[in-house]
């Protein structure tokens, strides 16, 4: 009996996508190294997300701080504010929505210009030109995902506190370092790691599943519209259930 | 089936041949596009594989530089057959054999410059920075666009993308160059330019080239023999003229 043609596709294309990680994995530690592109690539995924990450960050914190006020006006423990904002952040929130901007942002981007390569027969030329280009490509994008995902979250954390800080003091007096040492009272080892952990997995997910969306692109100028769109939405999709198991482990290791 | 062999060339330029193929089948799916193919590529020629659109002169061209796998057959280049070869021993062939995209293939995100110098260093590892200069002059030089050379190719017309394309071809000095409808595209000065070109350096540099083309200006200029390809076999071989003489309606089809 066949499968319906959703749950079939659905398969497909996580079959597709656990053997194009294979790939990556055989690819990613046999020489030639492409450290160059590597480079180029971390400059392109990581220093340019900066604006965005760190703008989204800010208003983040700031929102964040803004909106819990109240309720913990109303229990009369306004004062945890800093130490329950920076818990929020630095936990859950800073990754997680780091990691969905870095997948509409890189992942869209990766996944069109992949899929505009691919239909403009650059990757052939590529191939012809004596390169493998799913090392040029495939490997030197998901692994500078992987290495500049974290690294963002870090500096994303780091000005959501600075807009919590900012936050807190719209409607009152806090002093930096009283602020500062609520937070990081509060914030333990377990709190860290897990979060920082996780993110490299997000940015793992986003650069492969982006990568593999454009490298097999079809379907002409429609494709690459395609690719770009699902390499967001499947990244998405991923990153949340990437946390899902995180937290689940995290509750196994008694890391809460 | 064997191809009716309407007149033979007059002169053979050499007994050499640099490319042989023999029974060579390719199908996707059950569309069967070449069907026991036999062609030969003489040194020093010019050889034109005409045929329809969609007939299979792409995947003939794309099997031989081994971007494509045939499903049996061989195609021998300088004497090594191609689906034999490993990645290795198939970049030390593409070394000597130029390809012209169809679409022309130039990287959009580097300047000329960069296009040229691709393929140089991706083949000879250890050639230097004034090597490199003296090589991207002298090909932009060939192809009349020395003054393109900090441009990106969306800066350039059609006729110019292919003239680069076609230079960074050249630029490893192949002893065979493939060209993938050079033409197409082109309005009919540009194409006749390209075709005046592809002819002055097959002369120059005396490369082999087998064209794939449908445009009768390219055959007329650029053939030393045309083969047809006609329901994915070698249907007929010949010269221009001898061919336009034929009586066989599906050459006349073709021809006219």
């Amino acid at each position: 009996m066949a499968l319906p043609v959703k749950t079939t596709d659905f398969l497909q294309e996580t079959g597709g996508i656990s053997v194009f990680t294979g790939r990556f994995f055989k690819e990613a530690f046999k020489p030639r190294y492409e450290i160059s592109e590597f480079l180029r690539q971390c400059f392109v995924i990581g220093y340019r997300s900066l604006p965005l990450i760190g703008l989204t960050g800010f208003i983040m914190g700031l929102v964040l701080t803004m909106q819990l006020r109240p309720s913990l006006i109303e229990y009369g423990v306004e004062s945890q504010l800093p130490a329950m904002v920076g818990i929020a952040i630095v936990r859950e929130i800073g990754p997680v929505i780091t990691a969905l901007i870095f997948a509409g942002k890189i992942g869209s981007s990766i996944g069109a210009e992949l899929g505009s390569m691919k239909v403009t027969e650059q990757i052939d030329a590529m191939e012809v030109s004596g390169t493998n280009p799913f090392k040029y490509l495939v490997v030197t994008r998901v692994a500078a995902s992987t290495l500049m995902l974290p690294i963002l979250v870090m500096i994303s954390d780091a000005i959501s506190l600075f807009g919590s800080y900012i936050g807190v003091n719209i409607n009152g007096i806090t002093s930096f370092p009283l602020f500062y040492t609520q937070v990081f009272n509060n914030l333990g080892f377990s709190d860290v790691l897990p979060a920082f952990v996780k993110s490299f997995f997000f940015g793992f997910a986003v650069g492969i599943i982006s990568c593999y969306k454009g490298f097999y692109s079809n379907k002409g100028t429609e494709g690459v519209g395609q690719s770009a769109n699902s390499s967001v939405v499947i990244s998405s999709i991923t990153i949340f259930v990437i946390d899902l198991i995180a937290v689940q482990i995290t509750n196994v290791l008694n890391l809460n | 089936m064997e191809a009716q062999t309407i007149v033979q060339p007059e002169k053979k330029k050499s007994n050499q041949d640099v490319i042989i193929i023999k029974h060579l089948n390719k199908s996707f799916g059950s569309n069967k596009v070449l069907v026991d193919f036999n062609i030969n590529l003489e040194k020093d020629e010019n050889l034109v594989v005409m045929g329809k659109s969609g007939s299979g002169k792409s995947v003939l061209i794309k099997c031989i530089i081994g971007l494509l796998e045939p499903d049996s057959g061989t195609i021998e280049i300088f004497g090594r057959n191609i689906p034999d070869l490993d990645r290795n021993e198939l970049d030390e062939i593409r070394a000597k054999v130029g390809f012209l995209f169809q679409g022309n293939a130039l990287y959009d995100s580097m300047t000329v410059r960069q296009n040229l110098e691709f393929p140089l260093r991706r083949h000879w590892m250890n050639v230097n920075q004034p090597e490199v200069n003296k090589l991207v002059q002298e090909a932009l030089d060939d192809v009349g666009l020395k003054h393109t050379i900090n441009m990106m190719p969306a800066e350039l017309s059609g006729g110019m993308r292919k003239r680069i394309a076609l230079a960074r071809t050249l630029i490893l000095k192949p002893e065979i160059i493939l060209y993938d409808e050079p033409t197409t595209g082109l309005d009919p000065g540009t194409a006749k330019e390209i075709i005046e070109l592809i002819v002055a350096i097959q002369k120059k540099y005396r490369s082999s080239s087998l064209i794939i083309s449908h445009d009768m200006n390219c055959v007329r200029l650029a053939a030393d023999r045309v083969v047809m390809l006609i329901d994915g076999r070698c249907y007929a071989e010949g010269t221009y003229d001898s061919l336009k003489k034929s009586g066989d309606p599906k050459i006349k089809d073709l021809i006219e």
